[in-house]
């Protein structure tokens, strides 16, 4: 079984041989995946989204007139907590991966699931601390510099979790209905690529909108 | 019904018709003519604008037009000429003739080709609208907080002109995206990086540029659009916030555009001239290298737009600097066209013709923009005629006269008619004339004082003659448009041309003229950059005989054959996402509709094709 397993996987891992070009659409003259490579370019462009609005923060900070400073409101534990999540999350994503290369689908489906999960569970800790600068601290969108370039790039990269959740739910849907195999692998790697991306950029916010004072 | 007529072998000669197969295309060659079509109508639109313009122009004291009116007219101008004309233009030409170039039948994603030209049309369909609401965008193209704050446009202009570039933006990226991923990985065989032809070198550069630069002005956007809806601060200076931070953003988008507007003209000029003067590209390598220079330089120049509001001189030495060199790689372009030139045997053709122009007028664009290198030179000049007369030379003298040449010289393999080239000529000395007439009186109207973006002027400045001259020019250009147009309906009973009319040297020319829905019956193998020249001639400098051409397309080959059925999902997941973004100026209960739509038609264009179809007959 397990071995069956393995041989369907090898086979599939040939795919990105010279031969295969001629039966996969999607392999293209580098050898590489056209849909990677697309992310890959989504990814760099996505780089410069998140760069303008980091710069924008930076260009803002210490520069309100009014309101709690950063210092005041920010929950260090819990946002440590939540980056924890998230990049235990990126481990589960691959292991999903390599469970779906294995042919594994049920497993890979689970660590979908565990990936999904702690996607979101960061996302509703992103909602309790939204709540609570608002209501305990009477920070929002409209009090200060802080509140406005915090609120709007915190909640940019929120979304494009929300996003990946749902993307990563779709997958998981997929493979519940039997439609969800080895051959479909490149499908959950782009969406792994995609979700360490927004991994790796909570880690430079969290760097550098929480950590450095 | 066509979603399995594609697939059939025995049919895919047979290009389908009607509307409905328009509206479902995914092919790359009518995404082209659609994109070339609604671009020239919008091209006509901005036109009439500026004709308006000139004409209030004309006299001193006129009074056609109110100052309110002349803001929105020069607002929509820039937006339209730069978003909605020579854009989607270019994008016109990446479209039908990057496959066509690079030997593949499709681009990589083609239904993500359709969805970018939808988008595009329904943004360009939106920012219009805002004419019959009574509110068109007043704050310039470029949109300089704090002058589009709720407190000073309370209305909805703003609104429309946000979301329609937010919309236009989201169009241009996703075409990006497709154009990187089918350059790099849809090549025929033998097509190394180096045997590309410059204009795909050029259009590789373009959307880089595009998908690097474009999320900055979608960042500003999207603050913009906080400040105006919910109450943030970010350029409103009452709370601290700083109208500079658009300037920069914008800007660190806009210099990058310039090059987005320019590369894909340098591109098809580099096309026209070894083909017209039957000699390769001179130094082609220089070109293409100096192409990627610009595109890197094209992001350290921003600040030189901003000279005038006080940086430092730290900041001003610096974009002086960086300035002044990315002048050296287009400098270095200039004498490579002239050099391909020297010692050819020259066609004047309307093609030619309209590319030697873009050298000329280029290069005196050029020239003006050099100056503003300097910062005393460009605080002398900013905000007057000098400034709109140094970037129309470089946009209509460069970039229309460039993409002109490529609708010369590609209408033959676009349709299989040539362009009447007596008519054609006209067009080009109409055209030549009116451009410098409007715009080259405008350099001295700038440096005698006359500033851009006022509504009327009083009898007495000495501005009076050369204000009428530049406006007797512009309608002369508006001449030169109809003689354009008359060409396209004589064309349309010029006899039918073989696959390579002009005696071309690139893969385009190979194929019949206009091309077959496949393009290539078998996949070209391809030896040099002048791959349908080495197949005609071989190598003239090395001594070595012609290329083998392909061979002739057997019956399985053909069979072999198959193509990315229609899609109706492009054109509804546009529909949506207009909707969805339509609503943050309705209603919130339409930006959640509209937020749903967006994901259940995504959830179907994703699954259409979740596996790819099987090889060998119908699926």
């Amino acid at each position: 079984m397990a071995a069956d397993a393995h041989a369907a996987a090898h086979d599939h891992g040939s795919g990105h041989g010279h031969a295969a070009a001629h039966h996969d659409p999607n392999i293209g003259t580098t050898g590489l995946d056209n849909r990677k490579v697309g992310m890959w370019i989504f990814l760099g462009s996505d780089c410069m989204f998140f760069g303008s609005l980091i710069g924008t923060y930076l260009s803002y900070k210490g520069k309100s007139l009014a309101g709690p400073t950063p210092v005041e409101v920010f929950d260090i534990p819990l946002t440590s907590y939540s980056a924890a999540l998230l990049l235990a999350s990126s481990l589960t994503m691959v292991l999903a991966l390599a469970a779906l290369q294995e042919n594994r689908v049920k497993r890979a489906a689970w660590w979908l699931v565990a990936t999904a999960a702690m996607g979101l569970h960061f996302v509703l800790n992103q909602v309790y601390e939204f709540t609570s600068f608002v209501l305990h601290h009477g920070l929002t969108l409209s009090t200060s510099l802080f509140g406005s370039s915090f609120f709007v790039l915190t909640g940019f990269h929120g979304a494009h979790v929300t996003g990946g959740v749902i993307w990563l739910t779709g997958l998981v849907i997929l493979a519940m209905r039997g439609q969800l195999d080895a051959r479909d692998y490149t499908k959950v790697e782009i969406a792994g690529l995609y979700w360490h991306f927004v991994d790796i950029v909570w880690i430079a916010i969290f760097t550098i909108i929480y950590l450095i004072p | 019904m066509a979603t399995q007529a594609a697939f059939m072998p025995g049919q895919i000669a047979e290009a389908p018709t009607g509307l409905w197969s328009w509206i479902t295309t995914v092919d790359h060659k009518r995404i082209g003519i659609l994109y070339g079509t609604t671009a020239f109508i919008f091209f006509l639109m901005g036109g009439i604008e500026a004709l308006i313009m000139r004409a209030q122009l004309a006299r001193p004291d006129n009074t056609l037009v109110s100052a309110q009116t002349f803001n929105e007219l020069f607002t929509m101008h820039g937006t339209t000429m730069v978003f909605l004309a020579i854009m989607p233009l270019s994008a016109a030409f990446f479209n039908f003739m990057t496959p066509l170039m690079i030997g593949a039948r499709d681009v990589a994603y083609p239904r993500l080709n359709a969805l970018s030209y939808w988008i595009f049309l329904f943004g360009g369909l939106f920012l219009n609208a805002s004419f019959l609401f009574g509110s068109a965008p007043d704050g310039g193209w470029f949109g300089y907080a704090n002058l589009t704050s709720k407190q000073f446009i309370p209305g909805q202009s703003i609104d429309f002109w946000m979301l329609g570039l937010q919309i236009l933006g989201i169009a241009s990226m996703l075409a990006g995206f497709n154009f990187i991923v089918t350059i790099i990985n849809m090549r025929a065989p033998g097509m190394t990086l180096m045997r590309m032809p410059v204009f795909i070198w050029m259009t590789l550069v373009v959307q880089f540029l595009v998908v690097l630069a474009f999320p900055a002005i979608t960042v500003a956007l999207i603050l913009l659009m906080f400040d105006r809806f919910f109450g943030t601060l970010f350029y409103l200076p009452a709370g601290g916030g700083d109208p500079l931070l658009w300037q920069h953003l914008f800007w660190i988008f806009g210099h990058p555009e310039v090059y987005i507007l320019i590369l894909p003209a340098m591109g098809i000029v580099s096309e026209v001239l070894p083909t017209f003067a039957r000699k390769p590209l001179f130094g082609a390598a220089f070109v293409i290298y100096s192409g990627i220079m610009i595109g890197f330089f094209g992001f350290g120049v921003w600040s030189h737009h901003m000279f005038s509001v006080g940086m430092g001189p730290v900041a001003d030495a610096a974009f002086s600097v960086t300035t002044m060199l990315i002048a050296v790689p287009t400098g270095v372009k200039i004498l490579n066209w002239i050099a391909t030139l020297w010692g050819g045997s020259i066609r004047f053709t309307t093609p030619m013709l309209m590319s030697l122009g873009f050298i000329a007028m280029f290069t005196m664009g050029g020239l003006s923009g050099v100056m503003h290198a300097s910062p005393p030179v460009d605080l002398q000049q900013t905000d007057t005629y000098f400034v709109v007369a140094h970037f129309h030379y470089v946009l209509f003298g460069g970039s229309i006269f460039g993409l002109f040449s490529g609708i010369y010289y590609w209408w033959p393999k676009m349709f299989g008619r040539l362009l009447d080239e007596r008519l054609g000529k006209i067009h080009f000395w109409i055209m030549m004339i009116g451009f410098n007439l409007t715009f080259f009186p405008q350099h001295y109207l700038g440096l005698i004082g006359m500033p851009r973006r006022i509504y009327t002027y009083a009898p007495d400045l000495g501005w009076n003659f050369w204000n009428m001259a530049s406006t007797i020019g512009a309608f002369t250009i508006a001449v030169s448009m109809l003689v354009f147009i008359a060409n396209v309906f004589v064309s349309r009973r010029s006899p039918p041309v073989g696959p390579d009319p002009w005696d071309g040297r690139t893969l385009e020319w190979t194929i019949p003229s206009p091309p077959p829905l496949y393009n290539f019956a078998v996949v070209p193998t391809v030896h040099g950059r002048d791959e349908l020249w080495l197949q005609k001639h071989g190598d003239e400098e090395h001594g070595t005989g012609p290329v083998p051409r392909a061979p002739v397309p057997t019956r399985e080959d053909l069979a072999a054959i198959h193509l990315p059925p229609p899609s109706y999902w492009p054109i509804l997941l546009a529909g949506a996402l207009l909707i969805m973004l339509s609503g943050l100026m309705i209603s919130t209960a339409q930006i959640v509709v509209g937020g749903l739509l967006v994901l259940y038609c995504m959830i179907k264009f994703m699954m259409e094709y979740h596996r790819p179809p099987e090889h060998g007959g119908a699926h």
